[in-house]
Formats: C-alpha cells, sequence, structure tokens
C-alpha cells in the first residue's frame, strides 16, 4: 500500500471520532471501582469507631493527603496522556499531598502525644495497611490503564508511575477509613511504602501498555 | 513556517469538525515533511533510507488515532512532531539502535527539500495480510481501488456503517500489529 492510498484510507475514516481521553479513564475506574470496594467491604470494613474518629483532625487528614494524591495523579494522567506533553509545569501537583502531609507531621510534633514517637510511626497496621492499599490498587490500576491507552503518553512509564500513584490514592483512601493509626508519621511510613510499589508495578506495567 | 503551521491547524480543526476533504489535504501536506525527516534521521543512525516510507506510514496510522488528544486551541505541528519523533525512535530502536532524534528534524524541514516520490512501503501491506477477511476486503477496497465507502457497502453487500466499522478496526488493529511487530 503506498502512502497516497493509506491517506485516502484514513480520510475516508475520518468520521470516526475518539472521545476524549478523560471519558475513557472516567469509564475506566467507574467499572474498576467496584471490584476495589468489594474487596475493602468484605476483607476490612470501615472501622467501628468511625463517628468517633471523624471528631479527630488527623483521621481526617489522611483522607486530605490520599484525596489529594488521587486528585492530582488523575490531572497529571490526563495531562501526559499528549504526546507534546512532559511533567514539566504539572508535576509539582503531585507535590500536594506531600506538603498536607509535612504540615500534618508539623501540627501533630506541637501537640502533646501520650505515644512515643517512634511507636505512633510503626502503629498496628502496617502489614494490613502494606498489604490492602497495592491489592486494592490493582483492580484500579488495570481501568487506569486501559482508559489511559486511548492517549498517547510520551513517556509511557512515567505515566504508567503516575497512574499507579492514582490508584494507590484511591485505595488508600478507602483504607484510611479501616485503619486505627491515624498519626501523619505513620501514614509518611507505610502509606508511601505502599504507594511506591504501586508506582513501580504501574510503570513496569505503563511501559508495555500505554505505548501507542 | 510559520504560516505553514497556521494552515495545519487550521485544516485540522477542519478535519475534527468533520471535513474529511481538509483532512486528506492536511495528511497530503504534512507526509513530505515527514519523509524528510524520516530519512534525515535513519541517515544519521547509519541505516538504509529505505525504510523511511514505513516511517511515514506509522506516524500517518498515530496521527489518524490519537487525533483526539491534539488539543484544538492548540498549535498542529507540535503534536504532530512529538507523535512523529516518537514513532522514528521507536522504528530506530525496533532496528537495534537508541539515538537522539532532535526534534528541529522535523521543525526545521524546508518545504522544497523533501523529494516528491515516494518510496515504497512494505510493513502495512505485509501486516494487512494477517488482518480478518472483511476488515482486509473493506480496507483493499478503500485503499487501492479508490472505492468510496458506498461503492464498497454495495460490493461486499454491507451496510455503510458495518463498513465504516470494519474499516476503523482493521486500521486500529493494523497499528496494533505494526507496534508489536
Amino acid at each position: 500500500m503506498d502512502t497516497d492510498q493509506l491517506i485516502r484510507t484514513l480520510a475516508a475514516d475520518n468520521t470516526h471520532q475518539a472521545r476524549p481521553v478523560g471519558f475513557a479513564l472516567m469509564l475506566a475506574l467507574l467499572a474498576a471501582a467496584p471490584v476495589s470496594l468489594l474487596m475493602f467491604f468484605t476483607e476490612l470494613g470501615v472501622r467501628p469507631d468511625v463517628m468517633i474518629a471523624m471528631r479527630n483532625p488527623f483521621f481526617d487528614l489522611k483522607f486530605a493527603v490520599t484525596l489529594a494524591l488521587a486528585i492530582a495523579a488523575i490531572a497529571v494522567s490526563l495531562h501526559l496522556s499528549r504526546p507534546e506533553a512532559s511533567l514539566r509545569g504539572f508535576g509539582w501537583l503531585l507535590l500536594a499531598p506531600v506538603g498536607i502531609l509535612t504540615a500534618a507531621i508539623g501540627g501533630e510534633m506541637m501537640m502533646p502525644q501520650r505515644l512515643p514517637m517512634m511507636t505512633r510511626m510503626v502503629g498496628k497496621n502496617s502489614w494490613t495497611c502494606l498489604t490492602a492499599i497495592p491489592l486494592m490498587s490493582l483492580p484500579i490500576l488495570a481501568g487506569a490503564l486501559i482508559g489511559l491507552r486511548h492517549g498517547a503518553p510520551a513517556r509511557p512509564a512515567i505515566a504508567g508511575a503516575i497512574a499507579g500513584l492514582l490508584s494507590a490514592g484511591l485505595a488508600a483512601t478507602l483504607y484510611a477509613s479501616h485503619c486505627t493509626d491515624d498519626s501523619p508519621l505513620f501514614v509518611a511510613a507505610w502509606y508511601t511504602i505502599a504507594t511506591a510499589l504501586v508506582a513501580a508495578i504501574g510503570a513496569l506495567a505503563g511501559a508495555k501498555l500505554l505505548r501507542y | 513556517m510559520r504560516e505553514r503551521d497556521d494552515e495545519w491547524t487550521g485544516l485540522m480543526r477542519s478535519a475534527i469538525a468533520g471535513d474529511s476533504a481538509a483532512y486528506h489535504r492536511l495528511l497530503k501536506a504534512v507526509s513530505p515533511v515527514l519523509r524528510a525527516a524520516a530519512r534525515r534521521g535513519l541517515a544519521r543512525a547509519g541505516q538504509s533510507i529505505d525504510q523511511s516510507e514505513d516511517i511515514v506510514q506509522d506516524i500517518l496510522l498515530a496521527v489518524h488515532l490519537k487525533r483526539h488528544t491534539w488539543d484544538v486551541s492548540a498549535p498542529f505541528a507540535p503534536w504532530l512532531f512529538a507523535i512523529a519523533r516518537n514513532k522514528l525512535i521507536d522504528a530506530l530502536r525496533r532496528r537495534g539502535r537508541r539515538i537522539f532524534v532532535d526534534i528541529d528534524d522535523f521543525a526545521e524541514t524546508l518545504p522544497g527539500e523533501a523529494p516528491a516520490e515516494t518510496a515504497s512501503a512494505s510493513e502495512v501491506a505485509a501486516q494487512l495480510q494477517t488482518l480478518p477477511a472483511r476488515q482486509r476486503d473493506v480496507l483493499q477496497s478503500i485503499a487501492v481501488d479508490s472505492a468510496s465507502i458506498k461503492d464498497t457497502a454495495a460490493k461486499f453487500s454491507m451496510t455503510e456503517g458495518a463498513v465504516r466499522v470494519a474499516l476503523h478496526r482493521g486500521l486500529a488493529s493494523l497499528t496494533a500489529k505494526l507496534r508489536e511487530q
């Protein structure tokens, strides 16, 4: 087939107009979310004292951190789905959850505490945290990658890593409502390790799946 | 250069709005620029420029299938060259060389510089043979026999909608096969 023939064929297909990447990502996330929710409610569930916990600002701050991560990662993912886009100018969005977490740690430092720092950081649920967040992330990550395949990222591995951050942020939001460790130090240690693991899986998968 | 870019942007906007003739003109207009850049990239990597037409077709397919990622309020050329650069790097890598491709390879191409004749391309044609029969027939009818969607529908006693679906699926799977080869 010579190039003129190919061009004629492409022009004939111009009537087919694809939906924007944001639409595909949203559909894929909506399809994947029930799987993670099912995992959450069958295996973990919301902590029983949630009504009291909500009065603790450090319990609420966990959601601020995880949702800031998820929202920033969604925005960066959509930006990176364009072939000419780079992280420059958008990457700073990902610092939002880090900033909130740092402020929360500072806040906790200034308050009198019953438990020593190390005890608060090590917590009681580190192992659950390290397994539950990645496991609940996987369906969301699969959905995010399927949605982002509609895009054309210049760096598929980086786009995949951001998709990993996105799914870890959403999974961690679920997990935060189960976990009784509310110290920002616990979040900074274990949530971060769990998130980094999912980002690494996302990078590996993205390098294969997000090439266009 | 500026005028050329503005013209491309205008044509692409019309294309997205549904004007297939504008789209055809745009793809015709960008091809020589892509071809010159592909040749230069291959030459710099010390490879035969015989494969340049395969790269051009690869780029055109990606442009087609990813055109929804172009922001209609942005200029078209940077988006096009980003895809072209990506595809050229892929092609060189597939042939075993990692090479730095300068974005200026594309941006600085002068219109008169591009050779008019098209070299032969074999990859798309080869992958075409591996498609399901219906998709292959439709693609061949439109590409090789220059039949319209309507004529193709009549020839294979399909509806026009079914021809359009087969055409789009054929192009999408052709691209997937080229990527995985």
